[in-house]
């Protein structure tokens, strides 16, 4: 089979091409999300909220016994809910963010486990809500995909200048009166919308990965945040549509695919970069 | 009052025959704790230098975030050129210390000192023409145009100071702060800061800047204020502030 043909066997149903373009579609969204969510140091919370909206998709599910979009919205309220309790809960400084993290992030999983518990198909559905299922994803699900994911990069690139300047110096975001507090719980908001928006294609456990790797990898090449933001996403599409292709040619969990390919892409840039540094090369781009 | 390659103040619509800066028995403290500073009473002149001493945990850089308005004012009151701080809080440059900043992060020298435009660009919008130009103009002033593309983590501390310099004059401020501007710089670069300060008085500027060092206040500095325990033990000309009876 020529190459054309190898990329275009999968095409073939519609099902797998709504995949192909919801790995696309959260790829870029989770590599713009993650680039403020690595340069702000908040890796924990991003991995915290991604259990955290499990409760909410575990109603919807209780509540209507079936997968299908209003997992979306039981994921968000949950994501939304959380994020408001933590922003409230480290507001006065009483309590560290990492502590506050913590504990609502277990509290909401361990709800969320309690759950999904009381369902009868216990280990199906939460292998659905754990490893998501790409082959699942309906016009529907495509469309919500699609509304949240512009509407999250909409709101990043409306406040791109206000983020970037509370991610760096908080000190010049007060002298300057931005509404810092409103700006932390709107960037937090947007990366519970993005984990819900990628729930149902790579499922909790694997979110981080989106979220971190091509961030971080992006990091390591260039010197500026939307330099980083352009890579990132870049890196987030790219392996989306690798871990694709291999998922479906080694018959491997998609999610998995698309992990193994983000941390290979890690490694050989570190690699790389470790080597260049050591030679005394500048290897930024 | 002299030009800084770009226009300083335009945007103050400010009285320059009121006091830059006034300070009439003001308290402050972090939330949920006592003040940390009681009683303090001074008032500086457009263009005047003053230093800010005392020792660790005097109140230097708590009397800095209450006059920019990042603590609350418990007590008393501040007028920047003879209106209510509420209103004129933004309109005053703040350099903090360099121990609160993320060194590694991914902005260039041309983007931090962007930033100091944010209030000129307004929200939902790019920086224009006007604000690189406005940006360019200060960084080849502060001989930093070298430096532009490169990534803050590349400079040296004072390098790294003058950055943040150039930041607050990008705001177009008539008053600027900075908290202990010469903490862990070598000698080579607290020169590259003084020189910066010089720049700025030429401009007009008003500057307070904390400091341990009384020998440099009373080199470089038009007024000394020196704190101790959250008190004011005095405010005069460094030769009378600095008397062996103070």
């Amino acid at each position: 089979m020529d190459i054309i043909g190898l990329l275009t066997e999968p095409l073939q149903y519609a099902f797998i091409q709504r995949g192909l373009l919801a790995l696309i579609l959260i790829g870029g969204l989770n590599a713009v999300v993650g680039c403020f969510v690595v340069v702000r140091g908040m890796a924990f919370f991003g991995d915290a909220l991604t259990h955290t909206v499990l409760p909410g998709v575990a109603l919807s599910y209780a509540a209507t016994g079936s997968v299908g979009s209003h997992l979306f919205v039981g994921g968000l309220g949950a994501g939304i809910l959380s994020t408001l309790v933590i922003a409230w809960l480290t507001r006065s400084h009483r309590l560290k963010e990492d502590s506050a993290v913590a504990i609502v992030f277990v509290t909401m999983f361990a709800l969320g486990i309690a759950i999904v518990s009381t369902q009868s198909s216990y280990a199906v559905d939460l292998t659905h809500i754990l490893f998501g299922s790409i082959n699942g994803i309906s016009p529907n699900d495509l469309t919500l995909m699609a509304a949240m994911g512009a509407a999250v990069l909409v709101i990043i690139a409306l406040f791109y200048k206000e983020l970037l300047i509370i991610s760096f110096d908080l000190s010049l975001a007060h002298s300057l009166r931005l509404p810092v507090e409103t700006l932390r719980v709107m960037l937090l908001i947007l990366v519970a919308v993005t984990i819900v928006a990628s729930l149902q294609a790579v499922g909790i456990s694997l979110m981080l990965a989106l979220l971190i790797t091509p961030a971080a990898t992006a990091r390591l090449l260039v010197k500026r945040l939307h330099q980083m933001i352009v890579i990132a996403s870049f890196i987030g599409i790219i392996s989306g549509i690798l871990g694709f292709y291999i998922s479906y040619y080694l018959d491997i969990p998609s999610g998995a695919c698309i992990v193994l390919t983000l941390s290979a892409l890690f490694a050989l840039v570190f690699i790389l970069q470790s080597l260049w540094h050591y030679r005394g090369g500048d290897a930024s781009l | 009052m002299a030009r800084f390659g770009l226009t300083l103040f335009k945007h103050s619509r400010i009285d320059l025959d009121q006091p830059a800066l006034a300070v009439q028995n003001l308290a402050s403290g972090y939330p949920g704790e006592g003040p940390a500073i009681i009683n303090i009473s001074f008032s500086v002149a457009g263009g005047e230098r003053v230093a800010v001493i005392g020792p660790n945990g005097a109140g230097k850089s708590t009397l800095f975030k209450a006059i920019v308005g990042l603590l609350p004012i418990t007590a008393g009151h501040i007028f920047i050129y003879g209106e209510d701080c509420h209103s004129r809080h933004g309109h005053i440059g703040y350099v903090p210390q360099r121990n609160t900043i993320d060194w590694s992060f991914p902005a260039s020298v041309f983007d931090v000192v962007m930033m100091g435009r944010n209030r000129h660009i307004g929200w939902f919008r790019l920086p224009g023409k006007k604000d690189r130009a406005a940006v360019n103009a200060i960084l080849e002033r502060l001989s930093l145009h070298d430096f532009a593309g490169r990534q803050i983590s590349e400079l040296s501390d004072g390098q790294r100071h003058r950055v943040f310099i150039a930041r607050a004059l990008a705001q177009e401020n008539p008053v600027l702060l900075l908290d202990e501007p010469f903490t862990g710089l070598d000698q080579a670069a607290e020169r590259e800061v003084i020189e910066t300060l010089d720049i700025l008085t030429r401009s007009g500027m008003t500057i307070l800047l904390s400091t341990h060092h009384m020998e440099k206040a009373a080199l470089r500095f038009d007024k000394v204020l020196i704190l101790n325990q959250g008190a004011m033990l005095a405010f005069d000309r460094p030769a009378d502030a600095l008397a062996p009876q103070t």
